[in-house]
């Protein structure tokens, strides 16, 4: 029995295991996916937002500015990349100057500091490749970048370490009150079906990629577990997830952001801080934004799809993504790109974050979108304060160990780098040539408290193919060290999620001769 | 062999004995493949004593060690070798020649002085380094573009691969990637790769290249799509991957002549992998920090008349330079950039000369819309011997006789027939010292003419 489950391992649900973990409390993680944040929380603009953005009276506004505050505190503490650049949105005419005066006084009710607006020559003298179109902006002073699966990642191995159950590849399908307790069924994600043969199949499920000593591994495909609280942190799905307890009270409308990724390196300067246009019923709206990895992120729209899951690009997308950004910075190269993802936003019929105790012993952390991801310490916050209030009893743990340092490389002083690779030989090979990330940053994600099962899970924690060959080179070279440190068969090494597959199978197979 | 097996090589290094690394050469040559090989056993020959090649692999070789169909060696040992095979003679050159090799180690950062050139550098076996050396050479090599360069649009399912990461799981890691196979591009190693495919088993069902004209060379398009059926769709592109978890399905469209895709001629093909060839993008970051002028057009550095780059004593050669076609030319053109190096280096210590090059006047090299680009872009006439070697590549294809013809203003200085020219076969000609000598303006303006 556990005290507490939390569906869904996305940064709201890993915030609350990140708190919950301070408690002596038997807290579960339960994540339909390989990783934690492999929803919204990975494919979104990475900005630590200000605040001026959502209304005074929303649970957005209300918790915006706290959150920044945590986020800014727990990337120091946790040793997440991320940067205070501040940010700007900007006007092209006397209407959107209108507009800023409104986000100007809605952010000083929010809490915000050091706002102001400023004259478009002003602007551009701080950010030359702004249009000359531009006539004023807002200059949010606070607001900064962060890298956002490191973020999710460093608080739910912190959560890890300190006694909370991570569980993967785990999907909720039915939840039941049981006099006092949570009956929760659970499913094992699936194989990856088109596989050609059983022997395939079967190595390439993803029940071969967990690693069985870090996690709880349930020994059947469909089984169930039980806990006397349950917060849903489903994100994209967290309407269904409500609709297992309680009448329907929202309904999510996924919304999908389509970018482009920008190579530092090829692009030059483009710009030193975060530049949204004008926010507009629709959205906050295309931002051109530096990356914490010396990139540029270009996007996001905003398109209503019924797929929750499609996070496909469509090329009618990417031209007017371009068209609205040129608009902001008009020698913007998008030839500099090296990747188009997409992420599929948690906006509801709502309006609003769902933050509610729905059911008994049953709390929503529901229709979590922008700014989401700023919130999410302060909506942890909240979700304590509500299972206290709720009866759960919450002792501190006296042996919690907080804190997390990563050895990047890149970031150790040049007169110190030679004693350091002596002592640690595997920082002395780069795998990763356009990021230099070395062997030794990988075998040591390798050995942290979530290990990582895929390529793309390497590429999270330690950097590797974030660049501008985008793992051509390094791709082979991680899935040999995957299968070295894990002890794994290449074949089911996934390339991201559940049953991506790189490989299929050897050469020379006399079973793969007929097509 | 399994993908672990790899990992026990890297002190080995082709069998070289371990090395007792200096602080100081006369010469780096950052790359181990064919155009590393080339400069570093040429500026042995031309005289240099302390040399090293710093290999970011665990072997020598470079891409060829991948390359194990044949077609090298024709021009340059006049006999048809596989890529191994032409590694293993350029790498047997080096035997007994006391030139220092460093796998498994890689160059960071190169900072250009005027004396004697500092490097950073990263290498398993030796670790973190500052090491100098009076002249570089840059053989980094090219990489392959991506999916990300080219915006495709679709879901991010794995079986989408570069031609050449393909190539090495299958010819060196030993595993298979797919099934049932398109390729995006009509470069070579996405030619080649088509013909390995099957090869191994797969079935390929199509190469789709959204120019009017193929992007590999001629004997590829034969040996490798024609011998097997493998169907080319020139003017077309994929315009839409679909799957999940893994690549299922792909829309590939006809494209009008701004590129954009056509509706109504949507083909849809049922396969697991894609293969991009989609263009190779020389490696310059190095160069780039390093403060070395870049030609646009090659995306390489612009070099003089023996390979040097805008700052004396860095030499370029191969891929990184720009990208070949065939091996046989990086082997001249480094072997020509190391002799450079080497006569560089000599002339620094013969303090006499020490001054005599500077500000020594040249000739720039420019193209008219017909000219995609031409390596080198400028040559100072004092140090050619006998003529020039001019590399360079049409923009459009021409399938009927025309002139290559190099103006001095309007005067033609030099002009050359050739009866087939087409963007993915590198041309070159050799320009006559006589013919620099009478040349009164700064540019030489090359372009294809018709045939008078």
């Amino acid at each position: 029995m556990f005290d507490v489950a939390i569906i869904g391992a996305g940064v709201v649900g890993c915030a609350v295991a990140y708190e919950l973990s301070q408690y002596e409390l038997r807290v579960a993680l339960i994540e339909k996916e390989n990783d934690v944040a492999m929803g919204a929380s990975r494919a979104n603009t990475a900005i630590i937002h200000g605040g001026y953005d959502p209304e005074p009276h929303t649970l957005m506004g209300k918790l915006n500015v706290e959150g920044m505050h945590r986020c800014f505190e727990l990337c120091e503490k946790l040793d997440v990349e991320h940067k205070k650049t501040g940010s700007w949105v900007v006007a092209f005419d006397e209407e959107q100057h209108g507009t800023l005066q409104v986000l100007l006084e809605q952010g000083i009710a929010n809490g915000c500091e050091g706002l102001e607006i400023l004259e478009g020559n002003v602007v551009r003298l701080r950010e030359p490749n702004l249009s000359d179109d531009i006539v004023s902006a807002l200059w949010v002073p606070e607001s900064g970048v962060l890298n956002p699966w490191e973020f999710t990642l460093a608080m739910a191995e912190v959560a890890v370490r300190n006694g909370v159950t991570f569980m993967p590849i785990t999907e909720v399908t039915a939840l039941s009150w049981r006099e006092d307790h949570y009956e929760i069924g659970i499913c094992i994600v699936g194989a990856w079906h088109s596989a050609a043969d059983e022997d395939v199949a079967k190595k390439n499920t993803c029940l071969s990629s967990l690693p069985k000593e870090k996690v709880v591994m349930p020994d059947c495909r469909a089984m169930k577990i039980s806990a006397r609280y349950v917060i849903n942190a489903a994100g994209v799905e967290s309407d269904r997830i409500h609709n297992m307890v309680a009448p329907p009270a929202f309904e999510i409308v996924p919304t999908r952001g389509e970018y482009y990724l920008l190579d530092g390196t090829a692009a030059g300067h483009v710009v030193g801080s975060v530049i949204f246009p004008c926010p507009t019923r629709a959205g906050k709206g295309i931002t051109v934004s530096p990356t914490i990895h010396g990139d540029y992120l270009v996007g996001p729209n905003a398109e209503v799809i019924a797929d929750r899951s499609d996070t496909s690009v469509t090329r009618s997308a990417l031209l007017d993504i371009a068209e609205k950004a040129r608009r902001v910075v008009p020698n913007l190269d998008l030839r500099t790109s090296i990747r188009n993802f997409a992420g599929v936003r948690s906006n509801s019929t709502y309006g609003d974050f769902f933050i509610e105790k729905s059911a008994t012993n049953f709390i929503d952390l529901a229709a979590i979108k922008s700014p989401g991801l700023t919130c999410a310490p302060a909506i942890a916050r909240v979700a304590r304060e509500m299972l206290r209030e709720e009866g759960l009893p919450m002792e501190r743990r006296t042996l919690w160990r907080g804190g997390r340092r990563v050895i990047r490389f890149k970031e150790i002083p040049e007169e110190e780098r030679a004693a350091f690779v002596r002592e640690h030989p595997l920082y002395g090979r780069v795998i990763c040539r356009c990021e230099t990330i070395t062997e030794g940053e990988i075998v040591a994600a390798m050995k942290r408290e979530i290990p990582p099962v895929s390529i793309d899970g390497v590429k999270r924690r330690a950097g590797t193919g974030m660049g501008r060959c985008q793992g051509g080179f390094c791709g082979p070279r991680v899935l040999e060290i995957i299968a070295r440190e894990s002890g794994r068969d290449p074949l089911c090494i996934e390339e991201d999620g559940c049953g991506s597959v790189i490989l299929i199978g050897e050469t020379k197979d006399p079973r793969y001769r007929e097509v | 062999m399994s993908v672990g097996e790899t990992n026990g090589k890297q002190s080995a290094c082709n069998g070289m004995a371990a090395i007792e690394m200096r602080d100081d050469y006369e010469l780096i040559v950052i790359g181990g493949g064919p155009a590393g090989l080339g400069a570093a056993m040429s500026a042995r020959e031309h005289g240099l004593k302390h040399i090293l090649i710093v290999e970011r692999d665990v072997e020598l070789g470079g891409i060829l060690n991948q390359c194990i169909h044949n077609g090298f060696g024709l021009h340059y040992f006049g006999e048809e070798l596989t890529g191994p095979e032409y590694a293993a003679r350029l790498i047997g050159r080096l035997e007994g020649q006391s030139i220092d090799v460093l796998c498994d180690s890689m160059v960071l950062e190169i900072i250009p002085d005027e004396d004697c050139h500092v490097l950073r550098l990263m290498s398993a076996e030796a670790g973190y380094r500052t090491v100098r050396s009076q002249a570089i050479v840059l053989a980094m090599g090219c990489r392959e573009r991506t999916r990300g360069a080219i915006q495709i649009p679709g879901t991010r399912a794995a079986g989408i691969f570069t031609a050449g990461t393909a190539q090495r799981y299958v010819n060196i890691e030993g595993y298979m990637v797919g099934r049932r196979v398109i390729i995006l591009g009509s470069g070579d190693i996405g030619l080649i790769m088509a013909r390995r495919m099957v090869l191994e088993g797969a079935k390929v069902l199509a190469c789709v290249e959204i120019m009017p004209y193929p992007g590999g060379l001629a004997r590829n398009i034969v040996q490798c799509l024609q011998d097997f059926d493998i169907p080319l769709y020139l003017s077309h592109t994929i315009t839409r991957i679909e799957g999940k978890e893994r690549v299922e399905k792909v829309t590939v469209q006809e494209v009008n002549d701004r590129f954009e895709p056509i509706d109504g001629t949507e083909k849809v093909f049922d396969v697991d992998t894609v293969l991009l060839s989609v263009g190779l993008i020389p490696e310059n970051e190095l160069s780039r920090v390093a403060g070395v002028e870049m030609d646009a057009k090659t995306s390489g550095p612009i070099v003089f008349e023996n390979g040097e780059t805008s700052i004396p004593g860095i030499f370029a050669c191969g891929n990184v330079l720009h990208v070949h076609d065939l091996v046989d030319y990086v082997t001249t053109e480094s072997e020509g950039a190391g002799r450079a190096a080497a006569e560089y280096v000599l002339r620094q210590e013969d303090t006499s000369h020490v001054r005599e090059y500077e500000n020594e006047p040249y000739i720039s090299l420019v193209k008219d819309e017909t000219v995609a680009y031409t390596v080198p872009q400028r040559i100072r006439i004092g140090r050619i011997d006998d003529g020039v070697r001019v590399f360079f590549r049409v923009k459009a294809p021409y399938k009927t006789p025309k002139r290559i013809v190099f103006r001095d203003g309007e005067r033609v200085v030099a002009s050359f027939r050739r009866p087939y020219m087409t963007p993915g076969e590198m041309e070159h000609v050799t320009l006559q010292r006589a013919q620099l000598e009478d040349v009164q303006g700064d540019d030489l303006l090359i372009s294809v003419e018709e045939i008078k």
